[in-house]
């Protein structure tokens, strides 16, 4: 069993990269590994408690049938998921992006930390991807 | 009323969390609210017009994720009489076979953009 980091940027529903991150984050729980990620800039974003589905007229389709994604819901799926598998999950938000975006209000299970816990979870890692903004 | 042509070139980029392209939603609401728009894709766009995508599967933990259904919404803007048009030439530099395109698109070479772009008021960019 390894430990990795994984860095993620971007904020919710601008980039491939974000589900790009979370398959990342869910190959490796599923392989036994535990995963440290560290939110920063618009990632702090992903675990947003305040996140709402919404309908979708230009598909024809209710709130229900659309059954928008929120990723504060794959974060939760995520914790869950490494909890059933017995492996550790850190979902770690930069506190000052929080602060600046006022997305305080988080889904349970996420921490806040700064650039120092980042390189603490790297220096306690096999191996780190930070996945940058463009 | 103006014409308006909206440019498609980013491909994909939030398709798995919005469940559509947001410049082709966007456009086909414009469309909803009466406007006369029409789509050029480009690019790496041009692969929207391909018929038989299939996004589904993914999921993370207990959680599946929809995806988007790109065939599904391009045919909506077909039906609701919004002139699509697709460069051949990206199409070609891609490997995409005319046969493989969703019907009811147009193609046009590179160089007849300008003409395109000359038979529209405003251009959005995406």
């Amino acid at each position: 069993m390894a430990t990795i980091t994984i860095g993620i940027m971007d904020p919710p529903y601008e980039s491939a990269n974000t589900p790009t991150a979370f398959r990342l984050v869910e190959a490796a729980i599923r392989k036994g590994h535990n995963v440290n990620v560290f939110c920063y800039e618009g990632a702090t974003a992903l675990g947003y408690a305040g996140q709402k589905q919404h309908p979708n007229a230009v598909h024809g389709m209710t709130l229900e049938e659309e059954d928008h994604p929120n990723p504060k819901e794959w974060v939760k799926s995520l914790l869950a998921f490494a909890t059933e598998k017995n492996v550790k999950l850190v979902w770690c938000n930069c506190g000052l992006c929080v602060d600046e975006r006022g997305v305080e209000n988080q889904v349970e299970g996420t921490c806040r930390g700064s650039p120092v816990d980042a390189w603490k979870y790297c220096e306690a890692s096999d191996g780190v991807l930070m996945i940058g903004t463009q | 009323m103006a014409r308006y042509l909206s440019i498609i070139d980013s491909a994909y980029r939030a398709t798995i969390e919005e469940q559509d392209d947001t410049a082709v939603w966007f456009t086909h609401a414009m469309k909803n609210g009466g406007a006369d728009i029409s789509i050029l894709l480009r690019g790496d766009a041009v692969n929207y017009a391909v018929l038989n995508q299939d996004a589904k599967g993914l999921r993370f933990g207990s959680r599946a994720v929809k995806g988007p259904d790109m065939v599904r919404d391009v045919k909506a803007v077909i039906d609701k009489k919004v002139p699509l048009y697709v460069v051949s030439d990206d199409l070609a530099e891609r490997g995409i076979q005319p046969s493989q395109l969703i019907p009811g698109i147009e193609q046009v070479q590179r160089s007849a953009i300008p003409k395109l772009l000359e038979n529209h008021d405003r251009v959005l960019t995406w």
